[in-house]
């Protein structure tokens, strides 16, 4: 507070009344104007990677997740009981390779197009999703091959695509060199030619990961837990029918 | 000499306090910590890393506004006040007066530096921290010099702040506007190779701010020993630049 301020009863009546209506007219505008969630026909065609360095001002690892975060909010909630169910997923895709090459060592593009946008209902959508992780794992095949293991289990146990989860598991055993690899990955063509159910098959998945101290985020843990649990419950439902 | 830079220290420090610089600090920390918990709480993976490099992002740039705020301003109330004539009065050479005050700011730098670096503690190892807090405070003597020699330069708010914010944002984007450049996409006709030769020059005459203080240090591990000490000698010697700059303006200045 200024030392040198006049005491509040030398401020005019009139002055007083102008602060409280204007204030007063600032909030009630303000709460009739909620803004809705974004939805999908809003997701605008990705800018070009450069354009989007260059707005980071040196700072791409940060835009990029704060990027993420924008994406990941269209079509979701609101009045949408099927997330993302909307999204033109060609341009979602770009906007996720753009992201992705922006921070190349972030995994949450591949993380939200392998374990988010490739489990919606809908086919041609999921695959893609799966079609992207595939293609960006030949990038860095060391850092990327958890989210092409997923899509593998989701090709087989979604789709029912045989042939598509052998390409993806053939892939990480082709095309991955580091020593820090588990064993079940690189086997994992032999894990999608078993017959084995999707929860055997996302349990082990799942639980090698967190095993091997691969997931230490927080966040990332408490999403792959409600995961096996969604998919413990639709098995017991399907099971009952 | 030497008391001379004890009482530049004590001066600036002094301004810094009374202008509330220390408040604002904690202010900016605040806001941060509280932005990045709040947006990791719809962050579905990596949250860790995105507290990490939202904070580290944000308290750089607070750290770099608010010491070239605080140059800006407490230069031209000198100057304004006539203080500046009174020192100079002082049997101290003009440049010696020069140094102890940009001495002075640079210390408050390094004080916000370390003030900023210390939540990143959080996220990252000590070490990495410390290289990241190092390089923060050489960024910001940088910006120190440059706010004090475009404040005495052009002897106006405003301007000064202006060009130095200028120079600091063209010093962060400039890497990514000559890839723009000579992007493939690029068409090679003859203006456009003229503009790219236009914007190489232009490079030649900044810093290369995005090389230093990077949040992938924090996120993905320290820098090759090598590529830090060549980015932090880049913003000593840019500073070097500075410092002569603004010590040939002053020597020139009729007061």
């Amino acid at each position: 507070m200024n030392r040198d301020a006049r005491a509040l009863s030398s401020v005019p009546l009139w002055v007083w009344l102008a602060l409280g209506l204007s204030v007063g007219a600032q909030l009630a505008f303000q709460s009739t104007r909620q803004p809705a969630p974004p939805a999908a026909a809003d997701l605008a065609p990705p800018p070009p990677v450069q354009a989007l360095r260059l707005a980071s001002f040196g700072e791409p690892e940060a835009s990029a997740r704060l990027l993420m975060l924008y994406l990941q909010a269209f079509d979701l909630g609101g009045g949408n009981a099927l997330p993302y169910k909307n999204l033109d997923y060609r341009r979602l895709t770009g906007w996720l390779r753009a992201i992705l090459e922006l921070d190349p060592r972030s995994g949450y593009p591949l993380f939200l197009a392998a374990r988010v946008y490739a489990e919606v209902p809908d086919e041609a959508r999921a695959r893609i999703a799966l079609e992207f992780v595939y293609q960006e794992f030949f990038k860095d095949p060391n850092r990327r091959w958890p989210w092409l293991a997923h899509a593998a289990l989701l090709a087989k146990h979604r789709l029912g695509d045989l042939a598509l989860a052998h390409r993806y598991a053939a892939a990480i055993d082709h095309y991955t060199t580091a020593q820090d690899i588990p064993l079940w990955a690189k086997q994992m063509e032999i894990f999608i030619l078993e017959d084995m159910n999707e929860l055997q098959a996302a349990k082990i998945m799942i639980g090698g990961l967190l095993a091997k101290g691969a997931i230490r985020d927080p966040a990332e843990v408490r999403f792959l837990k409600e995961r096996l649990d969604e998919l413990e419950a639709r098995i017991a439902r399907g099971k009952k029918k | 000499m030497t008391s001379w830079y004890r009482c530049a220290w004590r001066s600036t420090s002094f301004e810094a306090r009374r202008g509330g610089l220390p408040w604002l600090a904690l202010a900016s920390i605040a806001f941060a910590l509280g932005l990045a918990a709040f947006l990791s709480q719809v962050a579905l993976t990596e949250s860790l890393a995105l507290q990490a490099s939202i904070v580290a992002a944000l308290l750089r740039a607070c750290a770099v506004f608010l010491i070239a705020v605080q140059v800006a301003s407490s230069t031209l109330r000198e100057l304004n006040d006539k203080a500046l004539e009174r020192m100079l009065s002082l049997p101290l050479s003009r440049s010696t007066q020069y140094l102890g005050r940009l001495a002075g700011f640079a210390l408050c730098g390094v004080a916000l530096a370390a003030a900023c670096a210390a939540p990143l503690l959080l996220w990252a190892p000590a070490g990495t921290v410390l290289l990241w807090a190092v390089s923060l405070a050489c960024e910001s003597a940088l910006v120190a010099a440059a706010a004090l020699f475009f404040s005495m330069t052009l002897a106006q708010l405003v301007p000064a702040i202006a060009a130095t914010a200028g120079l600091y944002v063209l010093g962060r984007s400039i890497a990514a506007i000559q890839s723009i450049a000579g992007g493939p996409l690029a068409e090679a006709s003859l203006p456009h190779e003229m503009a790219r030769w236009v914007l190489d020059a232009v490079a030649l005459l900044l810093p290369r701010l995005e090389a230093v203080t990077r949040t992938a240090w924090l996120l993905y591990g320290p820098p090759d020993a090598g590529a830090y000490a060549a980015a932090l000698a880049g913003l000593v010697v840019y500073t070097g630049v500075l410092i002569a700059a603004g010590l040939f303006d002053f020597h020139r200045r009729n007061l």
